[in-house]
């Protein structure tokens, strides 16, 4: 399952058209398994958490960025490198709380909902609830506890995309219990 | 020249992944203890290296950030003895890499930073079927045994 790729031809070969339609694939299945938009919305953090989770290691592996000095130097990084290097786009970090642990992240343009239109039927379905899920499992791997959500969504008729994200602690490495 | 041994600790300090080129001496054990002893026992001992292993690099690394005058970047990168040198590389997500060698080996820093993003990502992270308490992937196992043995430092005396 592993496979070998050369990195440097891969992101003008990947066809976004088929990724977002796959994406949709996936939305669409997860409408007709679950009964509620809530529940469809939590299945999608939890898928989301659990690839953050994993791509956090390629991100570093590709990035070589080391580790950030303050929330402020990682909503950048977030924003000019992990979404330009995986969805080709790089949006703008603004509207931090006084305190400097809250930032939104207004995307002008969401390549996940290139060809969606909501039915009324699902209106508070939060279709890309993925990245939400992405955000928060990578940035746990990395001993950063956030809550991420969105606060827009041009989906449902708002003139942005805006996801907040809110900073609630450092996770504290612990010593491995001995079994001694 | 040569290479010893590489430890891979998950952000627990679980050991991953354990291999050894050129070791000629077990943990604390003269080579006729070695050969009597039989094979849980080595277990065990292999255990207990990994915990004594895990718990001082976590003992060293906080020693050093806590003396460290300034707030450090890459912190513990390596130490020495008379006989080996130990190199320690931490990516941000708290995996751990370890490489002991002898002395004449003075950076392995490229070393463990290519096993990590070349074989460790490539490799394990990306197989969604790697997953738990080790590395069991064969493709991962030899590439690392191969890359570790086209080292330019790695040449193993005679035996």
């Amino acid at each position: 399952m592993s496979r070998q790729s050369n990195r440097a031809t891969d992101s003008k070969k990947m066809n976004s058209e088929l990724f977002t339609l796959t994406y949709g694939a996936l939305v669409t299945q997860l409408c007709k398994d679950y009964e509620n938009d809530e529940e469809v919305n939590k299945q999608l953090d939890k898928m989301g958490y659990n690839i953050g989770v994993r791509l956090i290691e390629d991100f570093l592996a590709r990035s070589s960025i080391g580790r950030c000095q303050d929330f402020r130097e990682t909503a950048d990084v977030i924003a000019k490198v992990a979404f330009k290097m995986y969805l080709g786009i790089t949006p703008s970090v603004t509207n931090w709380s006084p305190a400097g642990d809250e930032f939104s992240l207004i995307l002008e343009s969401n390549p996940l909902v290139d060809f969606v239109e909501l039915p009324d039927n699902h209106s508070t379905l939060i279709y890309s609830n993925l990245l939400c899920g992405i955000l928060r499992g990578a940035l746990e791997m990395v001993q950063m506890a956030v809550d991420v959500r969105f606060a827009q969504d041009t989906l449902r008729g708002d003139n942005v995309t805006e996801i907040r994200m809110r900073f609630i602690k450092r996770i504290e490495e612990n010593i491995p219990a001995g079994d001694e | 020249m040569t290479v010893h041994n590489l430890y891979i600790f998950d952000r627990n300090g679980n050991c991953l992944f354990y291999n050894e080129w050129n070791r000629k001496k077990q943990a604390g054990i003269s080579k006729d203890e070695y050969k009597q002893m039989r094979m849980f026992q080595l277990e065990m001992r292999k255990y207990l290296e990994f915990k004594l292993m895990y718990g001082m690099l976590f003992s060293i690394r906080s020693f050093v950030s806590k003396m460290s005058p300034l707030d450090m970047k890459d912190g513990f990168l390596s130490f020495q003895t008379s006989k080996y040198r130990l190199h320690f590389y931490e990516t941000p997500s708290g995996l751990k890499f370890v490489l002991n060698t002898d002395l004449s080996v003075s950076n392995a820093r490229d070393t463990l930073q290519h096993i990590y993003s070349n074989l460790y990502v490539e490799h394990i992270v990306k197989n969604p079927l790697c997953v738990g308490q080790t590395l069991d992937s064969e493709i991962f196992c030899s590439k690392l045994d191969s890359f570790i043995k086209a080292l330019p430092y790695y040449s193993p005396r005679a035996a």
